[in-house]
């Protein structure tokens, strides 16, 4: 779709501000219901769409991206935009530098629409952990777009943006992509720069696009790809261009299908699909096996105490003093703290009680815990140990296979409000996808099907995880299935 | 399960204020992923090497440097703090 887009803008079939208007028109009529966007930057985004039809009026070459509207998950930060992460800590927060994906996309000419809902710093499945507001699944309303990039998933699939950006820390840009029928791409563990994503897990957190094809996310990997002294994780690149290595051709490839992923919780409609798809790339020359990876079990687990430890430190900063939310409610907690003054105590305790919302305090508390004395060794260290294991069972099963196969999700999109009283199975709905966050590899989730429920078609996705740093490898078995199989959304 | 007691303490080192009538949750939830985090002992992790990130990378420093930044971007800093006083952001006091 991107491509095309670039074609009409260069041929002069339509102008990039025209593009942006539609698009501002679209959300106008359909946001109300599906409310995908929290913040619009339509003062940004014409001035851009207008710099790039200035420069396409005077014959100049313009990037592959320019002038094509996108929409920011609102953890990612844009100079002199309000940059929230769905959280009232945040209510005020104007982002003072572009995160470096955003400076990126703006020296490419991207038109950015504005900041999408999501749940609360990243933390949830549904985007029902957001403060603000409860993004609609635009395939049934009644139920949920999936999260945390909600937002980000809903907007692409409503065709309320052309392509979004969102954050996958245990599945958030899969997950939701999946649910919303769309395609959702977590590059390698430092593929992308993190610098100016607001943080949630260090170790797991990874910038990535939600697109209408797979061709789009090849396009948009190329343009925010690269090292970056401001993120000491990020990896040196090559400028690579993703979308030159989509032959269509995967008949000499190796898929591996893991037996502990199809044993249970998974849904047999899903189940279903999922054969359906296995047979799809063994006709396209695929040669189909299943692998083992032993420790996928303890996946969930281990996230769930990794990602909360990481979460409790990073999420120290907010305390009420140098940006976000303060509140003093003048009331004694009944806490004292040796070396601490009350009133600065308080201004913590108080900020954070009434800035966080539940789940988030849930989650610091929880790696608090975990990091503190006595407990570290049993807890954090275990699972360190344990990430190590999962980290070994992809090196030992990708000397076998290139990519390995799966339903993204257990199950279709849930109904809203369906499981945020039990934690555990909300927990569930990223256990497909978290593994690939453990151990760093790059995981891919595209359509391979619908399933009617209450009369509405609800999306499928499949997930292709490949070696590490190999995203040409899985965008291209993806789009193989995609140009021959997928229906148009 | 977790006492009152504790998750109160465990609040306070979060730096996160709770109501007495929202201990008992607490308690039953953080309990609840507590116990479910006993699955991992039962994982043989003799002799494996802790990993915290997975570049394999080492620490990448740079040099302390003094950045100039223009009155402009100091004040995009400054106008998100809750309190300020000339060009400083307020702190409460610790003495």
């Amino acid at each position: 779709m991107i491509k095309e887009l670039h074609e009409k803008l260069i041929k002069g079939e339509t102008t990039s501000v025209k593009l942006t208007e539609e698009y501002f028109e679209k959300i106008k009529n359909r946001d109300k219901e599906i409310q995908a966007y929290l913040t619009l930057t339509k003062d940004l985004a014409i001035k851009q769409a207008n710099f790039i039809d200035e420069k396409i009026k005077k014959g100049d070459e313009i990037e592959i991206l320019s002038g094509i509207p996108v929409a920011i998950k609102d953890n990612i930060c844009i100079e002199g935009i309000r940059t929230t992460a769905a959280s009232k800590i945040l209510d005020n927060y104007i982002a003072p530098y572009d995160a470096t994906v955003i400076k990126k996309l703006k020296e490419k000419g991207a038109v950015i629409l504005g900041k999408t809902n999501m749940d609360e710093f990243a933390m949830g499945s549904s985007t029902e952990n957001s403060a603000y507001q409860i993004t609609k699944n635009p395939n049934d309303i009644e139920r949920v777009p999936g999260g945390s990039s909600g937002g980000s998933a809903a907007a692409v699939a409503e065709d309320e943006a052309v392509w979004a950006l969102g954050s996958d820390t245990g599945g958030s840009i899969r997950q939701p992509a999946s649910f919303c029928g769309i395609v959702g791409l977590k590059p390698t563990y430092g593929r992308v720069s993190r610098h100016g994503l607001l943080a949630m897990a260090s170790s797991l957190d990874q910038i990535g696009p939600l697109t209408k094809t797979v061709e789009d996310a090849a396009i948009v990997l190329s343009e925010i790809i690269g090292e970056d002294k401001k993120d000491a994780t990020s990896a040196p690149s090559f400028d690579k261009r993703y979308e030159n290595y989509l032959t269509g051709d995967i008949s000499k490839i190796k898929i591996g299908i893991p037996k502990e992923y199809l044993e249970k919780g998974l849904d047999e409609d899903i189940k279903n699909k999922f054969q359906e798809a296995i047979q799809q790339f063994r006709k396209l020359g695929a040669e189909i096996k299943e692998i083992s990876l032993p420790h996928s079990k303890y996946s969930l687990s281990t996230y769930y105490l990794i990602m909360p430890s990481e979460v409790s430190s990073n999420l120290a900063r907010f305390d009420g003093i140098k940006y976000g939310l303060r509140v003093d409610d003048k009331e004694s907690s009944g806490f004292k703290e040796n070396g601490i003054p009350r009133t600065l105590f308080e201004t913590y305790l108080d900020s954070r009680e009434y800035g966080f919302g539940s789940e988030v305090k849930r989650r610091i508390m929880l790696g608090t815990y975990a990091l503190s004395a006595g407990y570290y060794d049993a807890y954090y260290l275990k699972a360190q140990k344990v990430r190590a294991l999962i980290k070994r069972d992809f090196e030992e099963a990708f000397r076998e296979v290139d990519f390995i196969f799966s339903p993204t999700t257990p199950e279709v999109a849930f109904k809203i409000g369906e499981k945020t009283s039990d934690l555990l199975k909300m927990y569930h709905s990223d256990i497909f996808t978290i593994a690939a966050n453990l151990s760093g590899v790059p995981g891919i989730s595209f359509p391979i099907g619908k399933i009617k429920k209450d009369g509405k078609d609800l999306p499928i996705g499949g997930q292709l995880m490949g070696k590490w740093f190999d995203e040409e490898g899985i965008l291209n078995a993806a789009h193989t299935f995609e140009i021959n199989y997928s229906q148009p959304i | 399960m977790l006492s009152a007691k504790d998750v109160k303490h465990i609040a306070s080192l979060s730096r996160i204020g709770i109501e007495d009538k929202e201990v008992e949750d607490y308690q039953k939830n953080l309990s609840t992923i507590l116990d479910y985090f006993k699955e991992l002992e039962e994982v043989n992790t003799d002799g494996i090497e802790p990993i915290g990130h997975i570049t394999g990378r080492d620490n990448v420093s740079r040099g302390d440097l003094r950045v100039e930044k223009s009155e402009l971007e100091r004040n995009a800093i400054l106008d998100n703090s809750p309190e300020k006083k000339d060009d400083y952001i307020k702190v409460k006091s610790v003495l």
